[in-house]
């Protein structure tokens, strides 16, 4: 019974000269999921919004046509859009922390348009509504709706976001990366109550995502959009087991190399001993940090939002003194404040941060960002400055064409490969990378990685490395620690660490992991409500 | 990197008025036809051959001294601007920089300067102070400092806690390089747009100072001081006054336009509020 | 944190009691309150010390040059100026929250007694044009908001560009100009007194009043706007838009409560254009204010009077402040609702 819901017929959106989309065709049958992925700048979300008849500004429509339930949205009325869009067609905000107005009750937020459209009577979309939140998993559905949005988590008010989508029994929902803002502890819980709730309302949608693990837990079918085209379409088992084109088989085939393990124990290059810190006094975020780096060797330090990782950067590099505890760098006590440091420890420890946007003054060509550590530590200058900055470009694999660019006329993966080549600039021992793949798409975090292994094995440069993601972490790591509300909950080598037996912590973390495969998510909840019976027949623990 | 917007009807208005005031400023002496105090007719005479804006309170040409106006309130409003961006920016930039309770001595400093409105604080200080151009550029600039401070302050805040002023100062780079090759270019076209609105204030506070009788005093003369001593005849039906506020309203005007020309692109500065 | 998932992840803490609600927004009042106090103290300090410590002795700069030594030395024992400036602070400020501000030095007369009836004066006019200016500039600000980039919002916003580069003095001579010696409408000068009618009243500040109207209204407007728009850009507006709520419903109940808190800023800091402009204002109509009277001792150097105008100018207007960010407070709904 082919019901067609949704029709996208060579969809065209330009902004300015420069095409967004770029002739997309699809359709999505009722009661059926869609997934729609690619890189940021595919075009995904605008065309996400265009089913809604909606376009940012800026943002033009210049071709195609979308029908819904046989309706021309593009060409409706003003008002025949805004009852589409209450009835018919909702949506699901990336962040909807931001998407929510902080002035109103959830409640009221959440039945307005239902209300506003006249669709049903108070009482009964309030009933609705406190059905939605039970349905969903919010706590205290009765109460709940009583609350302001910034008086609930991240993760309950992108459950909250879901019912208001649902409200109004609506045929169609555009998820806009849902759960991306979410620490990955989180996103679990809500993809599974987003998948529960779409299975048992029978809506159908359009749910919108970078990450091709997420999407096929949710969806029956998949759209992979590059550049503002289309790539490939296909279920998620082809997709997954039989992809037609090489950069869908790319996506597909991520992460899937793993660094062996050094086993030979290298001498300690770093030692953190009893290190606490905090932002202002009497607050710690970190309480008494234990850790070890060993030589040309990789500390991945893992952890969600908040456990105090970036912190523990921060501290080493010198940026936020501890306040108690010490630093042992290369058999030398380390001053906790970056200020007091000589100038060839300084050298000595490099940093990549996480977004190569805020890491490049914008001020500034890339020959002048590269030069001037060359001029710094060694007094390079002229012809041998010259020689030194172009090898640097070599050896991260870039043109020397980009010497005289500036950093915007770089794309994101370039960027970040300039803020190698400029910390690889002082001959570093130690690199802190701070999650630097986390903003950038998978295939060029790849790549980065790659380079990142590379050139470890060529200079012997020893990485602690920052990050949220346990999947990187096998790519990368000789020893890992793990990180909890300023605690190290666990640390060792990689086989240690990542394998059982587990410390419950560790073992929520790793099952939480997105896997590149289909019915991940349902053996996860599964397992999931075994380990609380488990946990039930136990007890409290403590 | 040269990124002004494009050019509107507005903006070229804006920038000739600006064009126009500065010639005359620069050329007073071969473009005013009298010496600003010679007497060349009668009290209030109507425009002739002579004078071609008509006289002033005393008989003198009303349009040599505007021309010679134009020069004083050019050089008054001009210095007390550089000077106040001088200080402003350069303790706002240290203040940032340096944060912790350096920041917070200067800014609630600035705070308390800021608490007493421009024209009471001026009026309060020029009662004991000397009536000279010194002590004014001085006091104007004072003045016009705290509101500079306020805006590079916040400008140099938000660039200096960027990964790559960290990267430069884990470096071991000295402040001079932070501020000068990292933060200031960052932080250059909104002050730009800034220094056009504070020479735009610098402008009518002059002026009104002036017509109080507490700003430019004579025999030297700028427009201010022209509408002060031209505002008595307005009862007899002349409008000899109304010329040099005219002429004030369309100099910052223009300013004005040129600011809202730059500030186009620069639009992301937050909290630019001018406040008197 | 040990119990595996958990739909519930992240429970919620308890709704927090409405007293307690009440009691946080209450310390915040009182911080603000008494921050408020504090500064002006300090400004207190910053007059006094602006009056009597700058270069320069006081007597001199209050005969010239050309004083002869025994006049200074009267003045000096008449002003007290041989006592230590922190004493004679204390004295002089202890004196003025009592209301005793001293004599005037150029005419001996009860400086609080000449204040009284002008402060009145003063504040009856500023309030007249604070009445009329902030609901004008709000509608302008929310209108040009509405009709974002089409003519309107460029026409008002020329408008009020022009308004905020005319100096006080031109918009009042032109003013004048046009309404009392062209037409004959309105008087030039505001001689007000307490006998006069208010019907009479009101029309001798008719010309006063948009003055200072036009001298407030274009900054306010304009900082109304870009606080409207700032909020406009907010990703939950784009969620009323989605929502299928029309433009009226997302701008009054979407953007509005939250530009509130802004929107009071914004009143607060053109506040001061409205105590500058009222002192040019007054001098311009004669207008029996303290503006003039601060204007008029300015240039006689007579020093108490200066001190003590100036402190309840200031005082004026941090109070106003304090006000403003009270209600900023109130009108905010994070601070309102506390986790």
């Amino acid at each position: 019974m082919a019901d067609t819901l949704l029709t996208v017929t060579d969809l065209e959106i330009k902004a300015g000269d420069t095409t967004i989309v770029d002739r997309v065709s699809f359709e999505l049958e009722r009661g059926r999921v869609l997934g729609l992925i690619g890189e940021s700048g595919a075009g995904k979300s605008t065309i996400g919004l265009a089913a809604l008849g909606y376009s940012r500004d800026g943002l033009r429509l210049t071709g195609g046509r979308v029908t819904l339930n046989g309706r021309d949205i593009l060409n409706l009325s003003a008002n025949a859009i805004r009852d589409v869009r209450a009835a018919t067609i909702t949506y699901v905000a990336q962040s909807a922390a931001a998407a929510f107005n902080p002035a109103h009750r959830l409640m009221d937020q959440v039945i307005e348009a239902t209300l506003w459209h006249k669709l049903m009577g108070r009482r009964a979309a309030i009933a609705r509504a406190k059905e939605l939140f039970a349905l969903l998993g919010l706590p205290d559905p009765e109460r709940f709706g009583e609350r302001y949005p910034h008086q609930v988590s991240g993760g309950q008010l992108q459950r909250a976001m879901t019912a208001m989508a649902l409200c109004s029994h609506p045929d169609l929902i555009v998820f806009d990366e849902p759960t991306t803002a979410l620490d990955v502890t989180t996103q679990i819980e809500v993809l599974a109550a987003i998948k529960q709730a779409i299975a048992s309302t029978g809506t159908a949608a359009l749910y919108i995502s970078h990450d091709l693990a997420v999407v096929s837990q949710i969806a029956d079918e998949i759209v992979v959009l590059r550049h503002g085209r289309m790539v490939e379409r296909g279920t998620v088992d082809q997709i997954f087991h039989a992809p037609r084109e090489s950069y869908t088989r790319d996506l597909v085939s991520i992460r899937q190399h793993e660094k062996p393990e050094q086993v030979n124990a290298a001498p300690p290059l770093l030692a953190i001993d009893g290190i606490k810190a905090g932002y202002s006094k009497g607050v710690p975020v970190l309480h008494g940090i234990n850790l070890v780096l060993g030589a040309g060797q990789t500390l991945a330090v893992v952890g969600e939002s908040g456990s105090g990782k970036s912190t523990l950067a921060r501290v080493v590099t010198g940026l936020l003194p501890a306040s108690n505890g010490s630093l042992i760098f290369d058999g030398q006590t380390l001053q906790p404040d970056f200020a007091d440091r000589t100038s060839a420890t300084l050298r000595d420890i490099q940093i990549i941060n996480q977004i190569p946007d805020l890491a490049l003054n914008p001020r500034q060509t890339i020959a002048a960002i590269l030069g001037r550590p060359l001029t710094h530590y060694f007094g390079l200058r002229g012809a041998a400055l010259k020689r030194r900055v172009t090898e640097l470009l070599d050896q991260i694999e870039l043109p020397h064409t980009l010497l005289h660019r500036y950093p915007a006329e770089l794309s994101g993966g370039q960027k970040q490969r300039i803020c190698i080549a400029r910390a690889l600039a002082a001959q570093p021992k130690l690199i802190i990378c701070d999650e630097p793949t986390s903003a950038l798409d998978p295939l060029v975090a790849e790549g980065i990685l790659d380079l990142l292994m590379r050139l470890q094995k060529e200079f012997g440069t020893s990485y602690l490395f920052i990050t949220h993601d346990l999947a990187i972490v096998r790519n990368i790591a000789d020893t890992v620690a793990v990180m909890l509300e300023g605690r190290v909950v666990r640390h060792g080598p990689k086989a240690q660490v990542l394998y059982p037996p587990f410390d419950p912590y560790t073992e929520k973390l790793i099952a939480s992991v997105p896997q590149m495969r289909p019915n991940w998510l349902d053996d996860a909840i599964a397992e999931r409500d075994a380990l609380r019976g488990k946990t039930v027949k136990q007890g409290q623990t403590p | 990197m040269n990124r002004l917007p494009r050019m509107t009807p507005l903006a070229a208005l804006g920038l000739g008025g600006l064009a126009v005031f500065l010639i005359v400023a620069l050329f007073a002496p071969w473009l005013a036809p009298h010496p600003v105090s010679a007497v060349v007719g009668g009290v209030w005479e109507p425009p002739s051959a002579t004078a071609l804006l008509g006289t002033d309170n005393i008989g003198r040409d009303l349009f040599s001294r505007l021309v010679w106006g134009a020069r004083v309130t050019f050089i008054i409003a001009a210095l007390a601007t550089l000077l106040a961006f001088l200080i402003g920016v350069t303790l706002g930039f240290y203040a940032a920089f340096r944060q912790g309770w350096v920041d917070q001595v200067l800014s609630r400093l600035n705070d308390l300067m800021m608490a007493i409105p421009t024209l009471i604080f001026a009026l309060v200080v020029l009662a004991v102070l000397p009536k000279t151009m010194v002590v004014l550029i001085l006091v104007m600039a004072v003045l016009e400092a705290t509101r500079v401070f306020r805006i590079a302050r916040a400008l140099a805040a938000d660039i200096v806690v960027l990964d790559y002023v960290e990267v430069a100062r884990l470096r071991g780079e000295g402040w001079r390089w932070v501020v000068f090759r990292e933060i200031l270019p960052n932080a250059l076209s909104p002050l730009l747009a800034e220094l056009g609105l504070r020479f735009a204030f610098a402008i009518l506070f002059l002026s009104t100072l002036s017509f109080l009788g507490l700003g430019v005093q004579p025999p030297i003369a700028d427009w201010g001081s022209l509408v002060k001593d031209n505002k008595d005849g307005l009862v007899f039906g002349v409008f000899a006054a109304l010329i040099p506020g005219a002429a004030i309203a369309i100099l910052v005007v223009s300013v004005n336009l040129v600011v809202d020309w730059m500030l186009h692109k620069t639009s992301s500065l937050k909290g630019a509020h001018r406040n008197g | 944190m040990a119990e595996g998932f958990d739909t519930q992840s992240g429970a919620l803490t308890p709704l927090p009691p409405r007293v307690g609600k009440g009691r946080t927004v209450l310390s915040l009042l009182f911080k603000r309150l008494f921050a408020g106090l504090l500064l002006l103290w300090a400004v207190s300090v910053l007059i006094f010390a602006g009056t009597q410590i700058l270069p320069g002795d006081v007597a001199t700069a209050m005969l010239g040059q050309q004083a002869t030594p025994q006049a200074v030395a009267k003045i000096r024992a008449d002003l007290g100026l041989e006592k230590p400036a922190p004493v004679r602070y204390a004295q002089w400020l202890g004196n003025a929250v009592q209301g005793d501000f001293g004599r005037s030095y150029s005419n001996r007369q009860d400086i609080a007694k000449s204040i009284a009836p002008r402060l009145k004066n003063t504040l009856f006019l500023a309030a007249m044009a604070a009445v009329i200016a902030v609901p004008l500039a709000l509608g302008l600000g929310i209108l040009s908001v509405l009709y974002a980039g089409t003519w309107v919002d460029r026409t008002v916003g020329l408008v009020t560009l022009s308004a905020i580069s005319l100096p006080e003095f031109f918009a009042g001579y032109l003013l004048i100009a046009y309404f009392s010696i062209s037409h004959f409408w309105l008087p030039s000068s505001a001689t007000v007194s307490d006998s006069m009618p208010l019907a009479q009243r009101l029309i001798v500040m008719a010309l006063p009043c948009m003055t200072l109207v036009l001298a407030v209204v274009g900054h306010m407007m304009r900082m109304t706007r870009a606080a409207l728009l700032n909020v406009m850009a907010s990703p939950y507006i784009e969620t009323a838009i989605l929502k299928g709520l029309p433009a009226r419903r997302v701008v009054w109940k979407h953007a509005l409560p939250n530009a509130l808190s802004p929107i009071i800023s914004v009143v607060s800091l053109n506040l001061a254009y409205l105590i500058v402009g009222v002192v040019v204002v007054e001098v311009i109509f004669v207008y029996p204010g303290m503006g003039q009277y601060l204007v008029d001792h300015v240039s006689k150097r007579d020093v108490p009077v200066v001190q003590a105008a100036g402190l309840i100018f200031a005082a004026v207007y941090i109070g106003l402040n304090i006000v403003a960010d009270l209600l900023a407070i109130l009108a905010n709904p994070r601070l309102r609702h506390p986790r």
